[in-house]
């Protein structure tokens, strides 16, 4: 401290040069010496100290002693200048040495170049070095973080500063700086903040570790807010894709009772469409817009795929559930294989545009990206737009008609072959939807359906089968239960956890969440 | 005797079993390998696992072909079987794994010191061959006794019983298990004190799992002739009708539930030995719908159907996946789909059809 303190004297006498004894130290010294000469030099905090260190760390520095006088040159470019006086020497001197910087001292300086960047005129320059120095920095740094606060206006630096200093008090100062930095760190809310406090609870004075835990339970209770958040926006967030996996299958399996084990191989099929989609689009200044016409793109597809499924193979079985699923399991193997050969059997990567990447930071540490908060979105209107046309178009009366009864519907003249072709393509368009969403998710590959199926058949089943809003409430309430129990046991447990409680479920209420009432169940 | 088939029959199975215990064993450790009728290891191999599917086949078509329920847990039950066989031997390696420990590679890999509980007591090959019996039978009791008793059926227990493959696939990739994690067991030095790659013990197991494939065969037969068996076919056609008659149908469904998984645990345990892995990934609910086409393909409702069956979609597996790998999938998926539309009841239907037509 004294030296520091002495610097910043000898700094402020000699306005024009650099601290004589610094440069010296530097140049002679040992390394705490050195060490210490540096952070005076940055506590100086000027361009020529700035200029000086990143001379030491690239060896331009040489030292000379003449009849006992000592000097620090820089020599650089085949000329020579005092380092303390700036005044050229012509020519160099014979018999100089140089300063050997070693790893150590190297780091040091890159430190300590990185601090002084915080009195840089650009916001951008000034952010950047907060935030490094804010991920764990020397505490010699400290009169030059504090220099900087003195000046620095902009809310966001500022507070990254202020939590960079109280760190380096709580590490070095005396116990009353300690204790005042940690009642300052009690009163930020990030994750940094409570590392230290963490740190310093274990402190052996009594007083500190008492101060210290205190303003850890603060900064937990304002941190776990933001923990109870993301943890929210992940339920919802699982909830909407289970729900997008879903919706398709509440219509071909809800409605029409046919087990599609192929409804996740559409889902692949609208992820490899948009894929195709953003790959046209790749060359062309609307970049940005693919989605717009990829998600029209993958129901269209997964819809055709859909309907001829259902006229070729699946209008033979109906009322054969489980031959249905025998077939359709033998669709999905050759759909997998078909996508493996057409565009091989590795992922393929979907890039999202721009509107899609990043995020909101909701809370320190907590970022909502905005490809998920989409997604959200994107679900929502799916449903409406299902429920709409299920419950307000005559294709969706008719669906409706069929589902509930069949021969009568025949016989008021509905078109039931046409009908369940219908039906089963909107299902099938809806899961190509999906996998359009899916594909800003991760990678897409040919094995994606198939990690989808069984959690669809969950959602539907859970919710109750031919009810749509069961399937809501049931995607929604698994992925809460889902995300919920990752953060207690970790990931596989909690997809475990949550089949088992399903199948129990399923034993209790094999009806599911919400029963279709009346002699329909038996059937 | 006469009950579980006719002259023809015994002389059928006679001829099988000859050529499984007398020709095979002959022309694999008999006759040279220079001589072109030596079989080889691949083929003793092949079959082995072939007849190890034989017996899964059997199980499925009493609990589906019989009793019209669509199990997709049966992977399950066999990879229960296989890990449990696969336990003792993995302690059968005793020093000779790679650290030269006392404890399976993976589990020094872990730096666990010892045998976590469900290890206890697996050194004995009777515990092993007790829990190749128990593990499956008591899951499928338990997991039959709630489902039947709340009236799961249909489509519904099928979806189940995928899921609780899936969970219990998930839960095996797991390190924390003991079971191996990703690459389960595999390495195994010998069984029950023989060395496992010589030629002998492979044609030991191999005729182990012939007696227990006819074994099966025999047992199924004088289950579906019984009257417990007429109970079975009852309830596929009629359940309700079948309950109203007086007969707990719930019971009846447990106990061939159970049945058919004590007789897939032990498929799997002699599946082990002969295919030297065992991995998580035979649990993928994959594997229990390729079980239900094997059935399906040969003949629902027939035994000699199902045996035929997995023969013949193993063999055509294995044919291809040498011969064209990359269309296997395709050949694989139009088995689904043809036989679902055109083969209702498999090749013996088919055949029987025929036999019927021709003497009209």
């Amino acid at each position: 401290m004294r030296i520091l303190i002495l610097a910043a004297c000898l700094a402020a006498s000699q306005a024009f040069a650099l601290d004589k004894s610094a440069v010296e130290k530097l140049a002679f010294g040992e390394f705490d010496e050195r060490s210490a000469a540096i952070a005076a030099l940055v506590a100086e905090g000027d361009d020529k100290a700035a200029d000086f260190l990143q001379a030491v760390a690239e060896g331009e520095v040489q030292t000379l002693e003449q009849k006992g006088v000592r000097r620090v040159l820089v020599v650089r470019g085949g000329q020579a200048a005092d380092a303390i006086t700036g005044e050229k020497v012509d020519p160099v001197p014979e018999g100089a040495e140089d300063v050997v910087a070693n790893n150590r001292l190297r780091k040091e300086i890159e430190g300590a170049l990185a601090a002084l960047k915080l009195l840089s005129p650009q916001r951008e320059t000034r952010l950047a070095a907060a935030k490094e120095l804010a991920g764990g920095a020397d505490s010699a740094m400290l009169p030059l973080v504090r220099k900087a606060l003195g000046k620095e206006t902009d809310a966001q630096i500022k507070s990254l500063l202020e939590l960079t200093a109280a760190s380096m008090e709580m590490k070095g100062g005396s116990k009353q700086e300690r204790i005042a930095a940690i009642r300052r760190l009690g009163q930020a809310s990030s994750p940094n903040s409570r590392t230290l406090l963490s740190e310093a609870v274990t402190d052996a004075d009594e007083d500190i570790k008492h101060e210290a835990q205190k303003a850890l339970r603060e900064v937990q209770g304002r941190l776990a807010w933001g923990e109870r958040a993301g943890l929210l926006f992940a339920g919802v967030s699982l909830g909407s894709i289970l729900l997008l996996a879903a919706l398709g299958l509440a219509i071909t399996y809800g409605l029409m009772g046919v087990i599609n084990m192929a409804h996740g191989e559409l889902i692949m099929i609208g992820a490899y469409t948009t894929y195709v989609v953003q790959v046209l689009f790749r060359k062309t200044p609307y970049f940005d817009w693919y989605l717009l016409a990829a998600v029209p793109a993958s129901f269209v597809v997964s819809a055709a795929v859909g309907m001829l499924l259902e006229r070729v193979v699946i209008r033979w079985l109906y009322g054969r559930p489980l031959e249905t699923l025998l077939a359709t399991w033998g669709i999905s193997l050759m759909l997998i294989q078909s996508v493996r050969t057409i565009f091989g059997a590795q992922n393929v990567q979907v890039e999202n545009p721009d509107f899609m990447s990043g995020g909101i930071q909701a809370f320190q540490g907590v970022v909502f990206p905005w490809s998920r908060i989409w997604i959200i979105v994107f679900a929502a209107l799916v449903l409406v737009s299902m429920f709409l046309l299920l419950n307000k178009t005559r294709l969706g009366l008719f669906i409706r008609s069929v589902t509930q009864n069949r021969d009568m519907a025949s016989c008021v003249g509905v078109p039931t072959g046409r009908v369940d072709m219908w039906a089963f393509g909107l299902g099938s368009g809806i899961a190509g939807l999906a996998g359009s969403a899916l594909s800003q998710l991760g990678n897409v590959g040919p094995d994606l359906g198939q990690g989808y199926i069984v959690d669809s058949f969950m959602v539907v089943v859970f919710g109750g089968v031919g009810q749509l809003a069961g399937t809501v409430y049931a995607a929604l309430t698994l992925g809460f239960a889902n995300k919920f129990l990752e953060s207690v046991s970790g990931a596989v447990i909690a997809k475990i956890v949550v089949l088992v409680f399903i199948i129990f479920f399923i034993q209790r209420r094999p009806q599911g969440l919400f029963a279709v009432k009346g002699r329909a169940v038996e059937a | 005797m006469s009950r579980l088939y006719g002259t023809k029959g015994w002389v059928l199975l006679g001829i099988f079993a000859s050529i499984l215990f007398i020709v095979f064993p002959v022309l694999s450790l008999q006759v040279s390998d220079q001589n072109s009728f030596h079989l080889s290891q691949y083929w003793v191999t092949l079959v082995g696992k072939i007849m190890c599917y034989a017996i899964v086949a059997i199980a499925m078509d009493l609990i589906w072909g019989y009793t019209g329920i669509l199990s997709l847990g049966h992977g399950l039950f066999f990879a229960l079987g296989g890990y449990s066989m696969g336990m003792y031997l993995m302690r059968q390696i005793g020093r000779e794994g790679q650290y030269q420990s006392d404890l399976p590679d993976f589990m020094v890999f872990l730096d666990w010191k010892e045998y976590p509980w469900h290890w206890w007591n697996t050194e004995h090959f009777w515990y092993a061959a007790l829990l190749v019996v128990l593990v499956p039978g008591l899951l499928a009791l338990v997991f039959g006794f709630f489902a039947f008793r709340s009236r799961v059926r249909g489509v519904y227990f099928s979806i189940i019983t995928q899921a609780l493959t899936f969970a219990a696939m998930l839960a095996f990739f797991r390190n924390a298990m003991g079971f191996g994690g990703n690459n389960g067991f595999t390495d195994f030095k010998r069984v029950l004190g023989l060395p496992i790659t010589t030629p002998e013990t492979r044609m030991i197991l191999f005729a182990a799992t012939g007696i227990v494939l006819i074994g099966t065969l025999l047992l199924a037969r004088w289950i579906v002739t019984s009257k417990f068996g007429r109970v079975l076919t009852a309830i596929r056609d009629a359940e309700t009708r079948v309950a109203f008659c007086g007969y707990n149908t719930v019971h009846y469904k447990i106990a061939i539930f159970t049945l058919s998984a004590v007789i897939c645990g032990v498929a799997g345990a002699l599946y082990v030995p002969q295919v030297g892995i065992i991995n998580p990934s035979e649990m993928s609910p994959a594997n229990s719908i390729e079980i239900a086409i094997w059935v399906a393909v040969g003949g629902r409702g027939t035994l000699a159907g199902a045996i035929l069956g997995a023969g013949v979609v193993n063999g055509a597996k294995s044919f291809f996946t040498q011969a064209f790998p990359e269309y296997w999938l395709y050949a694989l998926g139009l088995i689904f789909i043809l036989v679902t539309l055109f083969l209702p009841r498999g090749m013996v239907g088919a055949l029987q059809r025929q036999r019927r037509e021709a003497a009209r």
